[in-house]
């Protein structure tokens, strides 16, 4: 090969090694102005909340003020009037029982539906568990005539624990969905080596299946507490009394009275009830550990 | 320590008969291998012993014992996996020590049988990493110490080296020979790789279409297969086949393989051959039996010379490919006697080794 060849070459392959490094570039700075985009537009009702909520109801209610920032002093009154004088502590703790019973029940249940329905292949099972996922395709709209009927017969209508009840026909059905996706990932190989090992099926699951299958568990988990946390068109229909009332209904009726809307206290309520879910998701998110499966088997 | 029975086992899944009535005795402490093309019912038997599948028809026993209705957990058995199918949350030391735990065998002694484990294994070194930390002949390593420590009447081997590369493959092996030397428990190992098969095997079962076609010692299969499978399955490169005619020549038997190519059978061999004279016959010859022509070696022999197609040199001996009458035949020669591709090349086939072949039954005569 000649002097000339070699060079055109050797600068055709820098070339190549340019324009690819010039690729990556303008595919980095489009994904950073199109996150840094989202980001804004995410995080602008945040921002609004939290600057409505430490101002005073005067500077709220004073049309000429600029709504984007806190002119008069920052001021944490609207937090006290809430925990104070409105009963936002209770439908607090009310949505705290109701989450955690419902997410502990959500849990048993669609686990130990999922590893039978997933694991153990037996007449039907597949079509039961499609059946299970359809039930979740109707909307709860839908569902709370029927079901209204249901807790009223049961005597729980106006207390907290019908929710503790209903909350479940919407979790129960995606959190198995779940479960039996990720418990059918599992190779085949786990259970008959703990099978041979001498594990019965309350031990395979236990020890094999639900720590090989945590990523799962926990993002069930996630759904199933995002779900009774926010729900609102239940206890809209079955709670009225402010002692039984959850977060998500009881800070718009008490907070909103006909056309007057406490902002202020509003975004602060809001604001707070927020908090918890941010903070499951931040801490889940750690042990979220995707490819716990990897080095089970040969990949 | 115990022995293996199956008597008559059938298995059906639906309308497929994967195993179609298999007897076999495993003695206490043999190493028994099953092999076989895919789909020829060996893993399927396997997992029938284990007690991972259901036995169709038949009986097998393990330790004198009828295990057909009896669970794998309380069958005294322990298997390793083709995918190791190691619990991936838990150490390699809690991997082995599983099975004892669910047992509720005492802490010290759990401790001292996964130790000892680790030891023959040589894995002492790994027992706090989790799978995914292990290369993939240490995964295979811990799945065989769980296998191990158990210390079970049977070890099952599904394929254990499958997944391992041409050179761990080699060296799990001979690992595998060792263990066994030195725990000496019964053992039904299934690969369908025959020189996995030869190599471990005290006795070597080959399958094929859910049938057992052969049970025997690995020299055995090699130099007396019974049928054309085990013929052409066992040994590497695989037994050369031509369609071949027996005559009568004079007193004794000619075998013509082409109107070129015919040689006298021996009396011993035409003894057994009478009663096919005349008929259209398989010739079986192994290729380190068509050599090049060799000074001072006693026996029947047949020389002939052909064109070469296509020469492989292996090192130590050079293969050859050439074609009688239109089919494929391989021979080993050494590699400074080899010619070019294309060349003409004088050999030389031993027909003390021959094998005859029926072709409407299959069965070597």
């Amino acid at each position: 090969m000649t002097a000339t060849a070699i060079s055109t070459q050797r600068s055709r392959r820098l070339s190549v090694g340019a324009s690819l490094k010039r690729n990556r570039r303008w595919a980095l700075i489009t994904s950073y102005v199109f996150l840094i985009l989202f980001a804004i537009f995410f995080l602008i009702p945040p921002y609004y909340m939290i600057v409505t909520s430490l101002k005073s109801d005067a500077e709220v209610a004073h049309m000429a003020t600029n709504p984007w920032i806190i002119a008069d002093g920052i001021t944490f009154d609207q937090y006290k009037l809430l925990f104070t004088e409105s009963d936002f502590l209770i439908y607090f703790k009310n949505t705290a029982i109701v989450t955690v019973c419902v997410v502990a029940i959500t849990m048993v249940v669609s686990v130990l539906a999922a590893f039978s329905l997933g694991r153990m292949r037996f007449w039907g099972s597949s079509i039961l568990a499609t059946g299970i996922f359809l039930t979740y395709l109707i909307p709860d709209t839908l569902l709370f005539i029927p079901l209204f009927q249901i807790v009223r017969s049961l005597g729980l209508l106006n207390s907290y624990w019908g929710m503790v009840l209903v909350y479940p026909t919407l979790t129960v059905p995606f959190c198995t969905w779940i479960m039996i996706g990720y418990f059918q990932s599992i190779p085949k190989e786990l259970d008959e080596a703990a099978l041979i090992d001498g594990a019965g099926h309350m031990q395979m699951l236990l020890k094999i299946f639900i720590p090989v299958a945590l990523p799962g568990i926990i993002a069930a988990t996630i759904f199933a507490f995002t779900v009774s946390w926010a729900a609102f068109v239940y206890p809209m229909a079955f709670l009225y009394s402010s002692d039984q009332q959850v977060l998500t209904v009881g800070t718009v009726t008490s907070l909103i009275r006909a056309d007057v809307y406490k902002w202020g206290m509003l975004m602060a309520g809001a604001l707070v009830a927020a908090a918890p879910p941010l903070a499951i998701y931040a801490f889940l998110m750690d042990y979220y550990i995707a490819g716990l499966t990897a080095g089970a088997t040969k990949g | 320590m115990a022995e293996v029975a199956l008597r008559s086992v059938v298995k059906r899944f639906d309308d497929v008969e994967a195993v179609r009535s298999i007897d076999l005795d495993i003695p206490n402490n043999e190493f028994v291998v099953l092999v076989g093309p895919s789909g020829c019912g060996k893993s399927t038997t396997l997992r029938m012993i284990a007690g991972l599948e259901e036995v169709t028809a038949g009986e097998i026993f393990i330790g004198g014992e009828l295990v057909n209705d009896l669970p794998p957990k309380d069958r005294d058995i322990a298997m390793v996996f083709q995918n190791y199918a190691l619990y991936p949350h838990m150490t390699a030391y809690e991997n082995m020590s599983f099975g004892l735990r669910l047992r509720k065998f005492s802490k010290a002694e759990i401790r001292q049988r996964v130790e000892n484990a680790a030891r023959i294994l040589d894995i002492t070194d790994l027992l706090d990493r989790r799978p995914k930390a292990l290369s993939g002949g240490q995964r295979q390593r811990v799945a065989m110490g769980r296998a191990i420590v158990r210390n079970p009447k049977v070890f099952l081997f599904d394929e254990p080296l499958s997944n391992l590369d041409a050179k761990l493959r080699v060296q799990m092996r001979t690992e595998i020979k060792r263990v066994h030397q030195k725990v000496k428990t019964t053992t039904v190992y299934v690969t369908h790789d025959q020189v996995e098969a030869m190599t471990l095997a005290d006795r070597v079962v080959v399958m094929h279409r859910g049938r057992i076609e052969q049970i025997g010692t690995p020299q055995d299969l090699y130099h007396h297969p019974k049928t054309r499978f085990v013929a052409g399955f066992i040994g590497s490169p695989a037994m050369n086949f031509a369609p071949c005619k027996l005559e009568q020549n004079g007193v004794g038997l000619r075998i013509n393989v082409s109107d070129a190519i015919s040689f006298p059978l021996s009396e011993a061999q035409g003894a057994r051959c009478r009663s096919v004279v005349g008929k259209n016959l398989i010739l079986g010859l192994r290729p380190e039996h068509i050599t090049e022509p060799r000074q001072g070696e006693r026996g029947n022999r047949s020389q002939f010379t052909t064109t070469l197609d296509v020469v492989e040199p292996m090192g130590m001996e050079t293969l050859v490919y050439f074609r009688i009458s239109g089919t494929e035949i391989c021979g080993r020669v050494d590699p400074a006697s080899a010619g070019a591709p294309g060349a003409e090349m004088a050999l030389q086939a031993n027909l003390d080794h021959l094998h005859l072949i029926d072709p409407e039954t299959d069965l070597v005569l």
